[in-house]
């Protein structure tokens, strides 16, 4: 049987140059090509580099050219600052996606196609159920930004797959990453030492582990899992959770300044938020990983929480207080506390 | 290093007691000094010893120990979370202790019919709903709690789900927003899940209006039920009524708030924050036969008329427990 010939998009981003690492090791897997404008940033040895723009349709000539059975497309971006602009990154999102499935459409040994979504699809809303299946949509058409992207992008691929029934279509839905060396928002905005919170709202969140979700990429490149998977670590945590851990302060903001104060550290660049996220900062966002562990066979290794705490270990951010700090503070306030318990009651009993 | 040594001894005098390398009394005299007696095998003089015997167990220690474990997860998250952000550390040590002497002593909540609750598996409980504040339905889910032990989770409307601080609350107690795939999901892990059919209509409904039920939705906890093959509990509340009587709703000005309604009762708004204060009216909290919906199987799940009647019979049970009670009941206040 012919090798696996593997084609990823975004080849430059984090996941994808990963993916491309952990295919390398795999001898089943013969010639991979990995597209981009910048050239990867991870060392890769026998991964071959296109340097292509996906918006262009010389990507169908890219397609036919190599000969690639497998697409992962890993190349939607969730920011504007990264792309330069919104309507860059829109340009990037779906116009890419388009041009992408629309060579795919022509390309005639293709047989799978991997999509990196994102549970950002189904929103964040207070009206949204506690747990969002895969069959499940947004509860209101998302208007703006990364959500609206997404959901577009997926639509298409649906779109595709219906045109293309020979092609497995593995749509995976993504929540947050985090991890000792992927660089998101999320994890830019939990290195902050004051971590500025809506006043009032604590949201849910569900996170997934860099190398769980590279394993979920390669397992959705390597095995057959036609279908849409939500992928997240087990279990959930509230935001200000999250910063306790870190040993960080909340900055609790009025909800009318949100958005301000937001945008106002988003010009600062520190943190790259997009107005959209603001609604996940309100109300956060749990997905169903049923299907991911019946079906595609794949539990994660790091919860939530142990995700998190292996971000904080390596990343060795700056905290106000540590753990260590907190159980001395808990033994030495209940060793003075009980002492002058005992004394009082000592004086009352010398007192009689 | 030797002055090192005596300081680390003193504390630790001061704070275990039996300094037996020393051969002193571990306890501190009225004038705050250690006391130079001679202590027996305890690590207390003869003196100390009966007091630090009834003070070292004593449920002060217990309880300061407890708080400050309490305290000390807080201030390091480390506390689990279920996936509908329910919070049973807070729950339990905060908000319901919180809510008990309003439950004791305030409305002196009677429950009947506590063995109807099914101590294990899944059940629906359905309630009727007045007050105009949802009180009714923190007390229940408190009175389940501490009679079985196990907690209801509530069903609600998703007004509270918008609001900064109440809609965080409602998710870390334990509640959720009234869908189907929530109440579902809730069942089907085999919890206790709490629900009020009439909404607004019953919590919302003016005075003269008390203890007629409303309408009870479209029947959506009943499929919900049969689905699940959870049994349905009916739950007569008596007394949440009286709390807050609603003598007239002020729709516009709920419109202009966004609020389901705007409340006149004899308090509110005339005596401003006052006016907040509930009646404190006597409940009673009457548990019904649970209505099996075991043998019953999605097909009737998918029958409309059977789903109506199915609904029809627990409106009907709630609101015949409601007047046994009613009958039965002394006084709005003793």
């Amino acid at each position: 049987m012919a090798k696996q010939r593997v084609l990823i998009t975004g080849i430059s981003r984090h996941l994808g140059g990963r993916l491309a690492q952990r295919l390398e090791q795999d001898p089943d897997v013969g010639d991979i090509y990995g597209v981009d404008f910048d050239p990867p940033s991870h060392e890769l040895n026998r991964t071959e580099f296109v340097r292509a723009d996906i918006r262009n349709p010389l990507i169908v000539k890219v397609l036919q050219a190599t000969e690639v059975d497998t697409v992962v497309h890993a190349a939607v971006i969730a920011t504007p600052g990264g792309a330069g602009g919104r309507a860059q990154m829109k340009e990037i999102n779906v116009i890419g996606t388009m041009q992408l499935l629309a060579a795919c459409q022509k390309a005639e040994k293709l047989r799978k196609v991997v999509m990196k979504s994102t549970t950002t699809v189904y929103g964040s809303e207070p009206t949204d159920p506690a747990v969002f299946t895969e069959d499940m949509g947004p509860q209101s058409q998302p208007k703006t930004g990364y959500a609206k992207d997404a959901w577009e992008v997926e639509n298409y691929a649906r779109s595709f797959g219906r045109r293309r029934p020979d092609v497995a279509l593995t749509l995976l839905r993504f929540a947050n990453f985090i991890g000792p060396r992927i660089q998101t928002p999320l994890t830019r905005y939990l290195s902050l030492p004051i971590v500025p919170t809506a006043f009032g709202y604590d949201p849910r969140m569900q996170l997934i582990h860099e190398d769980d979700a590279v394993e979920v990429l390669y397992r959705a490149v390597r095995e057959d899992h036609p279908g849409t998977f939500n992928a997240a670590g087990d279990g959930v945590v509230y935001l200000s959770q999250l910063i306790r851990m870190g040993g960080k302060v909340p900055a609790p903001i009025m909800t009318p300044f949100f958005g301000v104060t937001s945008s106002l550290v988003r010009r600062t660049g520190l943190v790259d938020f997009s107005p959209e996220q603001i609604g996940f900062l309100l109300y956060g966002r749990v997905g169903d990983t049923e299907r991911l562990k019946t079906q595609f066979g794949y539990t994660p290794k790091f919860t939530t929480k142990e995700a998190v705490r292996d971000f904080l270990a390596t990343r060795k951010l700056p905290k106000v207080f540590s753990e260590l700090q907190a159980e001395q503070w808990e033994r030495e306030l209940y060793a003075f506390l009980a002492r002058r318990r005992r004394q009082s009651r000592v004086q009352a009993l010398e007192g009689n | 290093m030797g002055d090192a040594e005596v300081i680390r001894m003193e504390r630790h005098r001061a704070e275990r007691g039996p300094a037996s390398a020393a051969g002193r009394c571990g306890a501190r005299t009225t004038e705050g000094r250690l006391c130079r007696n001679r202590a027996r095998p305890s690590g207390y003089c003869a003196r100390h010893e009966e007091v630090t015997a009834s003070a070292e167990p004593s449920a002060f220690e217990a309880d300061l120990e407890r708080v400050l474990a309490f305290l000390r997860r807080r201030l390091t998250g480390d506390y689990p979370i279920d996936d509908f952000g329910f919070d049973r550390d807070l729950t339990e040590n905060v908000l319901m202790p919180m809510l008990r002497p309003l439950y004791e002593r305030w409305w002196r909540i009677e429950q009947r019919g506590v063995e109807n609750i099914p101590t294990a598996g899944p059940a629906l409980l359905v309630a009727n709903h007045s007050g105009t504040l949802p009180l009714d339905a923190l007390m229940m889910r408190l009175g389940v709690f501490d009679a079985t032990g196990r907690h209801c989770r509530l069903l609600a409307a998703d007004f509270p789900f918008r609001l900064p601080f109440v809609g965080q609350l409602a998710r870390k107690s334990g509640n959720t927003l009234a869908c189907n795939e929530d109440a579902t999901r809730l069942l089907k892990g085999g919890e206790l899940v709490g629900v009020f059919p009439e909404g607004y209509k019953g919590v919302g409904k003016l005075f003269r209006d008390r203890y007629k039920l409303q309408r009870f939705g479209r029947g959506g906890f009943v499929e919900v039920a049969l689905k699940t093959g959870a049994p349905i509990v009916p739950v007569a509340i008596v007394g949440a009524e009286e709390i807050y009587p609603l003598l007239h709703n002020v729709k516009p000005l709920a419109r202009l708030l966004g609020f389901p309604y705007f409340p006149v009762t004899p308090t509110f708004p005339l005596l401003g924050p006052l006016g907040l204060i509930p009646l404190p009216s006597k409940w009673t909290m009457v548990f019904g036969e649970p209505i099996e919906t075991e043998g019953l199987t999605a097909a009737a799940a998918s029958d409309p008329m059977f789903v109506f009647n199915l609904t029809d019979q627990v409106r009907e049970s709630i609101q015949q427990s409601l007047y046994r009670t009613l009958m039965s009941r002394r006084g709005v206040f003793a």
